[in-house]
């Protein structure tokens, strides 16, 4: 049964990123990436990563649809076909994929308890977390605490990322604009 | 959108359950999932839905972008300030043992401060970058139409 979901949630995501790319009016690409998103969101679940399906659901589904639809406003509804052939990308395409796949045959098995991401910390991490830490959710015990570093590098990223919207597109700032 | 009345009740009536929601991410992320992000985006989705159904003016009557402009920074200063704070009190840059007499207190205190730095920036990052994306078609007088006609040498970048 559970096969079954799986085949018809990665079914569906490949024909909604097939079908975005595909069509040639935006908006309607900017609505399948977001079904996409929601699709993900989903198969995170499955995969039993609820805060990542969290995160999906609202910044993938939510958020950057409605920042792509932004940005739709400003430009044009319909894509532009392009000027150039198209040999070119599909080269450069194929061949990262093909080196892309050939990487995946030196990872260890799918859920395989002896990779090494499983041996490392991660054990210290279930084993520690509710004495160190002691909170349930260890994956905000990892988040906030053991990784607290890489959480701040992210709220900062966030952050570098308002200030250079900011700067391009300015705010606050709409009555004595004169643009260039 | 003056005449959308059912879409302006149903969103009066959602936003206070997302805000609220958004508010039980932030502080329930120690026990379920959820944190600060999640928090952040949720929060800022409810705003982003204000202001698409009763217009950028108002939404920024609401939450001013003055205020905005202050809380980007704050979010990250207080979880940088958390760091400095713990090296003063004698631990590592981030290590929230030193924060009250009892490290896992002092865990749980770090925890909950560098969520809301992360949930503070991000919900008012993302609100400032979608109303720096609405607000910028109706910026010149002239109109979205017009910037589009004045440069349309921008357009076809790949």
């Amino acid at each position: 049964m559970s096969t079954l979901i799986d085949l018809i949630l990665l079914t569906l995501m490949a024909i909604t990123a097939i079908a975005a790319l595909q069509l040639k009016d935006l908006f309607g690409a900017v609505m399948l990436t977001g079904i996409y998103s929601l699709l993900s969101a989903l198969w995170f679940l499955i995969l039993d990563a609820a805060d990542v399906s969290f995160t999906e659901a609202a910044v993938g589904a939510g958020i950057s649809t409605v920042l792509m639809l932004g940005t739709l406003a400003l430009t044009q509804r319909n894509e532009k076909s392009p000027s150039h052939p198209r040999i070119l990308p599909l080269f450069v395409v194929t061949i990262t994929g093909a080196i892309l796949v050939y990487g995946t045959l030196d990872m260890p098995a799918f859920a395989d308890p002896q990779a090494p991401i499983h041996t490392h910390v991660a054990p210290h991490y279930i084993e520690k977390s509710g004495e160190e830490i002691g909170i349930p959710n260890i994956v905000t015990s990892v988040l906030a605490s053991y990784r607290g570093y890489d959480t701040l590098g992210e709220t900062t990223v966030i952050f570098t990322a308002c200030i250079g919207v900011l700067l391009l597109l300015g705010i606050g700032r709409r009555r004595e604009d004169d643009e260039s | 959108m003056k005449h959308h009345s059912i879409l302006r009740i149903i969103t009066k009536l959602l936003i206070p359950l997302i805000l609220l929601f958004a508010l039980y991410v932030q502080f329930h992320g120690d026990f379920g999932p959820g944190g600060g992000f999640q928090a952040g985006v949720i929060f800022a989705a409810g705003l982003i839905l204000y202001a698409l159904v009763f217009g950028l003016d108002t939404a920024s009557e609401v939450i001013k972008e003055w205020v905005l402009m202050i809380l980007v920074p704050l979010g990250v200063l207080i979880y940088a300030g958390v760091g400095v704070a713990s090296l003063i009190l004698g631990g590592n840059f981030l290590d929230y043992n030193v924060l009250a007499h009892d490290p896992v207190h002092g865990q749980h205190l770090g925890i909950l401060l560098v969520e809301l730095g992360v949930g503070v920036t991000v919900a008012a990052g993302l609100t400032t970058i979608f109303f720096a994306f609405a607000g910028r078609g109706r910026r010149n007088p002239e109109g979205a139409l017009i910037t589009k006609a004045a440069n349309p040498t921008q357009e076809p970048q790949r």
